[in-house]
């Protein structure tokens, strides 16, 4: 029997396309203390802390340390970083919770894409050999790979276009999202995606604290427990994977137990709308499941924290007694070359 | 509020890559206007070879020459070139599985626009004039209707092979450093140092970062420090540091200013490198149009007790 | 329910030099993760999971580079995980790693850490040219030699000990192939008349720049069971942080490894480290580190640190020898300098160290730190499996 764990509580900022005003930290903390005050807990009361963030998006080596300010690391805490999606972090805080060592955990992660040019600074992730010294932006590959959707008939722009224009319109009902309400399809960027069918830049934090077994039950009125969570990467090069599906994405899901019974809701992290059709295939969601109801990433992508988001929006829609059972995704690498899948559900009501 | 600062920072390095076997041949085959591929033990051939077979993770290196002739898998159109992609026009980024490979290639394809181009469409390398055994040695493709070209049988094996590449990267970024840093920075032009409080702890930290690290809440009060501080500790500089004009030897010191519950770095001068220690009293001295003192020197004070500094280290 | 006990029956490291001209980057993880799985006798089937860690990603300038290493650490199709814990790192990611045998998430899992330092250069990534910001007036050993001469002050320990911790680790070196520095004609009188760089750090108290890769294959108590050699067991293992700077920390020896060391031998039942442990693999990048953390992990009293050192009982022969294998002194590409520390223990106890062996190595210490002295990790690894 293993332990049950479950999110208990969400927090995260507007996501706008500029903080200038704020560091990083400071920018962060009003979400940590959003997040523990829904719990009562402090600091100090937190069995695991782990964060996830990237140093390339700040343009600063060891740039996690400065953040770790926001915390309140005194007296000091058990603590790891990883430099991913902070989808991972809560990966890593869901193990430490399983071995028992810790009953509690605060998992963050922040991104702030107004210092550089994002599409730019993504082009570092590539084969430094082959890839990188062509300086493909993430719009290309993900163009390229939309174009591979549609030569495979399994979608076409009116098709995409309708993507991002629910996600807009889902993101009018969330204060926290950047673009939303009607938006035109827009000019091409990459051919063939148009603005609309890209995220917007975004600066923006999230955090989430996860607790077991009883102690969720005390922090949480419904905690959304995790019945599964796995994560999977494919091989790096675009010219060797099929592009119009995700292998990856399909085997997490599996293996966290998302097809044993239907979801209700969907938040995946799709930051083009092209990437939604190929999630929606690979993890064989309905017309009768609710896709990114927050918006998704199409509505705010802070990167390196819109992970985390997808898990924590999936999560308070169970709080809320919104969802019985929601799937939350989150993507890494070029093209979705990593996909981590965690299935959360609310005890019955 | 004061204005929030907000100044370029260029992230900018020749990275040294060494490159190991396979992609060595590679890089050096495209110099000599040969593409290479490698053989996996289930008979594919990859285009570009990988050290490592994605599928079953051998190590594999049985190289194969490709046709310089392929087919695009899939495209898009980038109207608007960005810095350091190949090519300054508008142009197509392409995936081409070139005659004889399995898999498919990232590259530019020039082509006098969109309607020009399309999956399944016929391809071949462009060769850049000047090759030096790098990924830009293929200019670009460019389209091609005739038959499918040749390859030859090159072994891999060449002379003068290529070890290594520079990969020289640089990343534009605006650096802002937010609300209290800027705060502290705007002060120092008065040559004034201003930290600030933690509500709930009272210390005071010098330079503000924005938050109390050990109560992780917001600091705000501002609280003016200095000028004079002390010496808590120190060394001596004996090597030149990259990019700083100060002559060797030279000491850099914490030195926690009056009023302040951290120390902070700085030169000190005006005195003898040997005569400096632990509990000097010293002082910032100022030039035209520095942001941050030059440096510090003796007060004259007689030298703090150990015991008023010693958690100030 | 208990945790799963987690084996080391693996461990693999590249020969560290200045720089690998000869390999790439994935040529250079694949070679000490190969070597990793040979120890174990398995193959990539076998490996469940991948957990990698480095130190920041301008150092070699791709981000996030375990996106581009999957192929070549047989990743596909599995889980990966990346850790950034600064000079920490290589220690934490051994911890994750254990943490999804422990939790019984997976069965077996490779960990690996690296850094390939020639293809930058250390100093451009720590000192990027941040705008507004005093430059670092001092260089790398700048931001230690403050810290030595407080602890000199603060325990009285004669200039004479740093040197001794120098001529130490650089004879240890000699004894292990897989060392950076091999400095065969090295004496104490040399280590004493090299230039003094950042008084009170002389340029032989401080540590080279390496590219290198460690790993290790962690597995569960079926796994151990399975394995051609013995393996070492993970008694405790432990992480903790503090922040970078704040009002009353205390460098010399700070409140995190205290902390952390005591989690540690707790979960291990160690009740006096000097008495129960039987060696120590610390991170020691400048020579005085070694008498600062010897006080710092409880081994020697506030103030007595040195006294171990200067008496001979760190040596190799000593009664707890520390840092057998030349430790950071002699080897240090950052990223995977941590999980060097972790993995020397694990060979020390598995009786597998070779000509650094200690005999009789029952329980060996494996330290890493990094930051500005704010992040821990350690595992202390045995013999024999945890009583449980």
């Amino acid at each position: 029997m293993t332990r049950e764990i479950a999110v208990v509580a969400f927090a995260q900022t507007d996501h706008r396309r500029s903080t200038e005003e704020s560091s990083e930290v400071e920018m962060l903390m009003p979400v940590l203390h959003g997040a523990l005050a829904q719990t009562g807990l402090r600091t100090a009361d937190i069995g695991f802390t782990c964060s996830g963030s990237s140093d390339y998006l700040a343009g600063r080596a060891f740039s996690f340390t400065l953040a770790l300010d926001g915390v309140g690391a005194w007296p000091p805490v058990s603590e790891s970083h990883v430099e991913m999606d902070g989808a991972w972090a809560l990966y890593e805080a869901w193990t430490k919770l399983l071995t028992g060592d810790a009953d509690t955990a605060l998992v963050y992660s922040y991104g702030k894409c107004s210092p550089g040019s994002v599409r730019d600074v993504l082009t570092r992730q590539l084969d430094p050999y082959y890839l990188a010294p062509l300086w493909p932006d993430s719009v290309a590959l993900a163009a390229l790979q939309a174009q591979a959707l549609m030569d495979a008939g399994h979608t076409d722009e009116p098709a995409l276009a309708a993507v991002g224009a629910r996600s807009r319109a889902d993101a009018t009902a969330n204060p926290h999202a950047q673009l939303k309400g009607p938006q035109p399809h827009g000019d091409y960027v990459v051919r063939p995606l148009r603005t609309g069918d890209c995220p917007p830049v975004s600066d923006g934090a999230a955090a989430v604290i996860l607790a077991a077994g009883e102690r969720a039950r005390q922090l949480c009125e419904r905690p959304a427990w995790i019945r599964g969570i796995d994560h999977r990467i494919e091989a790096h090069g675009l010219g060797v994977r099929d592009l119009t599906d995700s292998p990856s994405a399909r085997l997490a899901a599996e293996r966290a137990g998302a097809f044993e019974r239907p979801v209700d809701t969907a938040e995946l992290h799709a930051p083009f709308t092209s990437q939604e059709v190929i999630l929606r295939r690979a993890l064989r969601l309905g017309d009768d499941v609710r896709v990114n109801p927050s918006g998704g990433a199409l509505a705010a992508n802070p990167v390196m924290a819109a992970g985390l988001v997808r898990i924590g929006e999936a999560a308070a829609r169970v709080h809320r007694g919104e969802s019985d059972r929601a799937l939350a995704h989150a993507t890494s690498g070029p093209c979705l070359q990593q996909n981590l899948v965690a299935v959360l559900e609310g005890d019955p009501r | 509020m004061p204005e929030v600062l907000k100044a370029p920072l260029v992230v900018e390095f020749p990275f040294t890559r060494s490159l190991g076997p396979v992609q060595s041949a590679f890089l050096t085959g495209l110099r000599e206007r040969v593409v290479l591929g490698v053989r996996t033990t289930d008979g594919r051939t990859l285009v570009p070879p990988v050290e490592y077979d994605p599928r079953t993770a051998e190590e594999i290196h049985d190289l194969v020459e490709v046709a310089p002739t392929g087919t695009v898998t899939t495209w898009a159109w980038n109207h608007e070139p960005r810095r350091g992609q190949p090519l300054d026009t508008p142009f197509a980024w392409v995936l081409v599985r070139l005659d004889g490979a399995d898999t498919a290639l990232l590259h530019a394809l020039a082509a006098p626009g969109p309607d020009a181009v399309h999956t399944g469409m016929r391809v071949r390398v462009r060769w850049a004039g000047e090759r030096t055994g790098a990924i830009t040695d293929i200019a670009c493709f460019e389209p091609y209707d005739a038959e499918p070209g040749q390859p030859g049988n090159h072994s891999g094996e060449f002379t003068e092979p290529l070890t290594g590449i520079v990969a020289p990267a640089r990343l534009d970024y605006t650096y802002s450093p937010g609300r209290a840093q800027s705060a502290y920075i705007h002060a120092l032009s008065e040559q004034r140092t201003v930290g600030e409080r933690c509500p709930s702890c009272r210390k005071v930290y010098v330079p503000p970062r924005g938050a109390c690290p050990t109560c992780g809440v917001a600091t705000a009060e501002q609280v003016e420090v200095g000028p004079r501080g002390t010496v808590t500790t120190f060394c001596i500089v004996n090597i030149k540091a990259r990019n700083l004009d100060i002559e060797v030897p030279y000491v850099y010191a914490h030195i926690a200013l009056d009023g302040a519950d951290l120390a902070l770095h700085a030169r000190i001068g005006g005195i003898p490198y040997d005569q400096v220690r632990m509990g000097l009293r010293v002082e910032p001295v100022w030039t035209e149009g520095a942001r941050y003192p030059d440096h510090y020197r003796p007060t004259g004070e007689p030298d703090a007790d150990y015991d008023t500094y010693k958690e100030l280290l | 329910m208990s945790k799963e006990p987690v084996a080391v029956v693996g461990v693999g490291q590249t020969k560290h030099v200045a720089a690998r001209r000869d390999v790439s980057i994935a040529g250079l993880v694949r070679e000490a993760a190969r070597r990793a799985l040979d120890d174990a006798e398995l193959t990539w089937a076998d490996i469940d999971a991948v957990v990698i860690g480095k130190a920041p990603d301008f150092f070699e300038g791709v981000m996030m580079p375990e996106l581009y290493l999957a192929d070549a650490l047989g990743a596909v199709g599995k889980p990966m995980l990346r850790v950034h814990t600064a000079g920490s790192v290589g220690g934490s990611t051994a911890l994750v790693a254990a943490n999804l045998v422990a939790a019984r998430v997976h069965g077996t899992v490779l960990t690996l850490a690296f850094e390939k330092q020639s293809e930058s250069n250390a100093m451009w990534g720590l000192s990027l040219p941040i705008p507004f910001q005093q430059p670092l007036l001092a260089g790398a050993g700048g931001f230690f030699a403050p810290h030595v001469r407080a602890y000199m002050r603060r325990s009285g320990a004669p200039d004479t000990i740093g040197s001794l911790v120098a001529y130490k680790d650089r004879r240890n070196a000699l004894k292990n192939p897989y060392a950076h520095l091999h400095e065969h004609d090295i004496t104490l009188e040399k280590v004493q008349a090299s230039p003094m760089l950042w008084d009170p750090i002389r340029y032989s108290e401080t540590c080279p720049s390496s590219d290198g890769a460690c790993a290790m294959v962690l597995t569960d108590r079926a796994g151990a069971g399975r394995a051609p050699r013995p393996p070492a067991w993970m008694l405790g293992g432990a992480m903790r942080s503090e922040p970078t700077l704040f009002a009353g920390k205390d460098f010399v020896s700070p409140q995190a490894g205290k902390d952390c060391a005591a989690d540690v031998y707790r979960q291990a039942g160690i009740a006096d480290p000097r008495r129960d442990i039987d060696a120590v693999e610390m991170y020691v990048p400048f020579s005085w580190y070694e008498p600062m953390w010897l006080e710092n992990l409880g081994f020697a009293e506030e103030g007595g640190g040195w006294k171990l050192t200067e008496a001979g009982v760190t040596e190799l022969d000593g009664d707890l020898p520390v840092n057998m294998s030349g430790g950071v002194l002699s080897t240090n590409p950052i990223g995977a300098s941590g999980m060097i520390r972790f993995a020397e223990a694990a060979l020390q106890v598995r009786g597998q160290a070779g000509e650094h062996q200690v005999d009789g190595a029952r329980r060996v210490l494996g330290h890493a730190y990094g930051g500005g002295s704010q992040f821990f990790s350690m595992w202390l690894v045995g013999a024999r499996p945890p009583q449980s």
